[in-house]
């Protein structure tokens, strides 16, 4: 049951690809699976709560070990129920905010393919299986973020963000293989079943800097931030999907799975602590610092991630606790605040914060839903945003006071960015053109959805107790007081709340004076990856012509010497064989023996490119009587299909070529001379030595007595190609289709630059 | 290349044709058991069309073949790797043959050794007549 509905999203691709373009309303109703599945994975975070983690597996690849199997506890629960549940919102929105465009159907499929790669993501059990499912959000991120794929920054984009993620995946590849090595094991149930922790094992640092690569990479953490705010070229629903409540998630989701198994070492704590404090800080500066509302939005969720990476570092209970309530707190504002922001975009046509003003008549609900978010993500008191930040100070307070400076300056410029992003578009004098018609209710409910959710579970913490408790239990291996309340009395933290809404106050008023002073503005990570991709780039250009001279013969002269001489040097110690000792040709044999020779003779004397290619159809046809003799009329018949062929190709490339006349200089003739003559030799006195040692073919045995048991068939040959070397076959056919094709590519391009010069 | 061709290429061309046709199909089916199958029948198949080219010219050949080649080396893509696949479905191995009544072989080896033929076709025809193309 749990593998089939993990897998479920991707049954409805088709459906969701059908109905995306055809109709909205019908589209819209795409959303209640996911909303159905949030339903039941909530139930099952119920029952998981009393009975203990639930594990479920589907056979697969059962031959390397990798079955689909799916491991539920509080921590995977909670990620799919975001996942599930926001994914409900965000195929509604979609489908409102595309309409009937051309491209809702693909964009509706796409989403549907994320969503079930991201559920099995967080439920896999298998560490190789979270792999591919990880690379798949990774991929089908891609194509969304380049889903303009018309506009060339945001195919940049895609591409930059497949590469900065494609390698922390190839990192949790490889610290799969390096944990299973190490263990034995590779299911995450038998992993933290066991109780292991690496740290004693071998390879440990190896694992974590592997692992950590994946999770920094995937989560956006500096220095590999700056694929986030690029990838906001994708559709605004994207964006508040897999880019701010999601995907950039599968990062702290790896750490936080693996933190029972890998962490409470000083590598992994200090390594997850300080790179999530320096995300955090970046993030919050730089979001600041944008007009675009998206980016502002992307850098926010760079910090709010740092954020929740910092406190997995810091890794005591509250600190564990803080983190999770964050990241639904986050997924709740964040996800409105980028609903509307796509709203915004869609209604008036700029998200340019300093072109957006006074739109609170224009849409009401949206502005509603921004000023919730906006409330929760500056931490008002009864938003699970406050919650949240108290839990963040909290849990700092035992640390060095540089975390907690550090947290509270985060906390200050991120809810300053939360009111530019969810207030100031809304407020003050009206800017922007605003839509004359009402906006639709699929692109406000969602929004307001989510931001009335954070609301709710502020004033009605016993909501998020349970997922956030189960989850902490699962990161720490032991039960967690999992009680939230909204007052604790006057206590340091409230003041040091109190002084951040203060402070988010000051900044707000003095916003584009800050926006303006904001410095440095860029680390310089993303200029070191565009230098890194220029080197490479460069590399090949300088190596490509060197390696590929682009000239036929040259290749064939490489590929020929290295065969004749390897052939060569083999007999040379090997010793040559002795002549076969039975030598019974028959005069027909001897024909087609003569015919070969004339027929290469011939080639090589002809004056003109038709005549070489029809003396070497002769040769050819001699190969095919040879084997029509020696009982091949399978390769007889092929041989001479392909020979015909070939001459009809040959003279309609030199019907195109017709000056192709002169011949070669005496040197490079001699040159191919003597590797022929090498190269010949050598293959025919291989020849004589295997018929002179005609030892029994096992191989050949084994087809010819097989063939009609196992594969149905007489023909041998037919047998092998279809059947025993099906594969080899695939391929074969696959080479040929693309030689084709490249033939008709290289064509098309020689033709028009004929047209053009 | 011009249509102008000789009168006795055309008339036999027109003979040939529907039996070079016929004898590349025999050879695809006949392929298990005896000399043949999807690659030589595929020739074949191809130099039928050829022929058609060399007597009728490039547009009337192409009209003969009712597709064109492009479409032919996909499904043949298609058709093999879904043969391969089909298996899969019933928790066998990728390409393992299922045999539906293998005494007339009818199975999944016929219908990747139909792709291996389509893909032939396909082949040869687009450099034909991509060549042929002025």
């Amino acid at each position: 049951m749990l593998p089939l509905l993990v897998l479920s999203p991707y049954l409805l691709i088709p459906a969701a690809f059908w109905l995306g373009g055809r109709s909205v309303r019908v589209a819209g109703l795409l959303a209640l699976w996911p909303a159905a599945l949030t339903l039941y994975f909530g139930l099952m975070l119920r029952s998981v709560a009393v009975s203990g983690p639930i594990e479920a597996s589907l056979s697969w690849a059962a031959s390397i070990g990798i079955d689909l199997s799916f491991y539920a506890d509080g921590l995977s629960l909670l990620f799919a129920v975001v996942v599930a549940g926001i994914g409900a919102l965000i195929v509604l929105y979609g489908s409102r905010y595309f309409g009937s465009q051309p491209g809702a159907g693909r964009f509706q499929a796409t989403l549907f393919a994320f969503m079930g790669s991201m559920l099995g993501l967080v439920l896999a059990d298998n560490l190789f299986l979270l792999f591919i499912f990880w690379e798949l959000t990774g991929f089908t991120s891609f194509l969304l973020i380049g889903f303009e794929h018309e506009r060339p920054e945001a195919r940049a984009s895609a591409v930059q963000a497949l590469v900065v993620t494609g390698l922390g995946g190839l990192g949790l590849l490889a610290a799969a293989v390096l944990i299973e090595q190490s263990t034995g094991a590779a299911a995450l149930s038998s992993l933290l079943g066991l109780g292991l922790n690496l740290a004693n094992g071998e390879f440990y640092p190896a694992i974590v800097v592997l692992l950590l690569l994946a999770a920094f990479t995937k989560s956006a953490q500096t220095p590999f931030h700056f694929w986030l705010p690029n990838a906001m070229t994708a559709p605004t629903p994207v964006s508040a999907y897999l880019h701010s409540a999601t995907m950039v998630k599968a990062g702290i989701y790896l750490v936080a799975r693996a933190t029972p198994f890998a962490g409470a070492t000083p590598l992994w704590t200090g390594l997850i602590t300080g790179v999530g404090a320096i995300t955090m800080i970046v993030g919050a500066w730089r979001a600041v610092a944008e007009t675009d509302l998206k980016r502002m939005l992307a850098y926010s969720t760079v910090s709010a991630l740092g954020l929740m990476m910092m406190l997995l570092g810091v890794g005591t209970e509250k600190a564990v606790m803080a983190a999770l309530v964050y990241l639904f707190a986050h997924a709740c504002y964040k996800g409105a605040l980028f609903l509307v922001a796509g709203t915004l975009e869609h209604e008036t046509g700029t998200r340019d914060i300093t072109g957006l003003g006074g739109l609170r008549h224009a849409m009401p609900a949206a502005a509603l839903a921004a000023a919730l978010a906006a409330c929760s993500m500056a931490g008002l008191p009864l938003f699970l945003g406050f919650l949240g930040k108290e839990l963040l100070y909290e849990s700092l307070l035992a640390w060095p006071a540089t975390l907690l400076i550090g947290a509270i300056a985060a906390s200050a410029l991120l809810g300053t960015a939360g009111l530019i992003a969810g207030v100031s578009p809304f407020v003050g004098p009206p800017r922007g053109g605003a839509p004359e018609h009402r906006v639709p209710a699929g692109l406000t409910v969602p929004a307001l959805v989510l931001a009335f959710l954070g609301l709710f579970a502020g004033i009605v913490p016993g909501s998020v107790e349970l997922p956030a408790g189960l989850a902490s239990g699962g990161i720490l291996r032991r039960p967690v007081d999992a009680s939230l309340s909204m007052w604790h009395g006057f206590t340091p933290v409230l003041g040091l709340s109190m002084a951040t809404l203060a402070l988010v106050a000051l900044l707000y008023a003095y916003r584009d004076s800050l926006r303006r002073r904001i410095w440095p503005r860029s680390l310089g990570s993303e200029r070191l990856y565009t230098a890194t991709e220029r080197g490479l780039d460069a590399l090949s250009a300088w190596a490509a012509p060197r390696l590929q001279s682009a000239s036929l013969r040259s290749y064939l002269l490489v590929l020929v010497t290295t065969a004749g001489v390897l052939i060569f040097a083999t007999l040379v110690f090997e010793g040559l064989p002795g002549w076969p000792a039975v030598m019974d040709i028959q005069p027909h044999e001897a024909c087609a023996a003569i015919l070969i020779v004339a027929g290469a003779i011939s080639a090589v004397r002809a004056k003109s490119s038709i005549s070489a290619v029809l003396s070497l159809g002769v040769s050819g046809y001699g190969v095919a009587l040879t084997y029509l003799f020696f009982g091949a009329p399978d390769l007889a018949m092929t041989q001479f299909s392909v020979e015909t062929l070939t001459a009809v190709i040959f003279v309609l490339v030199f019907y195109h070529f017709r000056d192709f006349g002169s011949l070669s200089p005496w040197t490079d003739r001699l040159r191919g001379a003597t590797v022929s003559v090498l190269f010949g030799g050598s293959i025919a006195v291989v020849l004589l030595f295997v018929g002179a040692n005609l030892t029994p073919f096992r191989l050949a045995n084994y087809f010819a007595e097989m063939g009609l048991p196992m594969a149905h068939g007489r023909n041998i040959v037919n047998v092998i190609l279809v059947d025993f070397r099906a594969l080899d076959t695939m391929g074969e056919i696959t080479v040929l289709a693309t030689a084709a094709f490249g033939v008709r590519a290289l064509m098309h391009i020689s033709r028009k630059e004929r047209k053009n010069g | 290349m011009t249509t102008t061709t000789s009168l006795i290429l055309r008339t036999g061309a027109r003979v040939l044709m529907p039996l070079l046709l016929l004898f590349g199909v025999f050879l695809l089916l006949r392929g298990h058991n005896a000399p043949g199958g999807g690659f030589a029948g595929g020739l074949v198949v191809a130099a039928a069309y050829i022929l058609h080219f060399f007597a009728f010219g490039l547009d009337a050949a192409r009209r003969a073949l009712l597709t064109r080649p492009e479409r032919l080396i996909g499904s043949g893509l298609l058709l093999a790797v879904g043969s391969g696949i089909l298996p899969a479905l019933f928790g066998r191995p990728f390409l393992t043959s299922l045999w539906f009544d293998p005494a007339r072989g009818i199975g999944t080896p016929m219908l990747f050794d139909l792709g291996v033929f389509l893909v032939v076709i396909g082949v040869v025809l687009i450099m034909t007549f991509t060549l042929a193309e002025e």
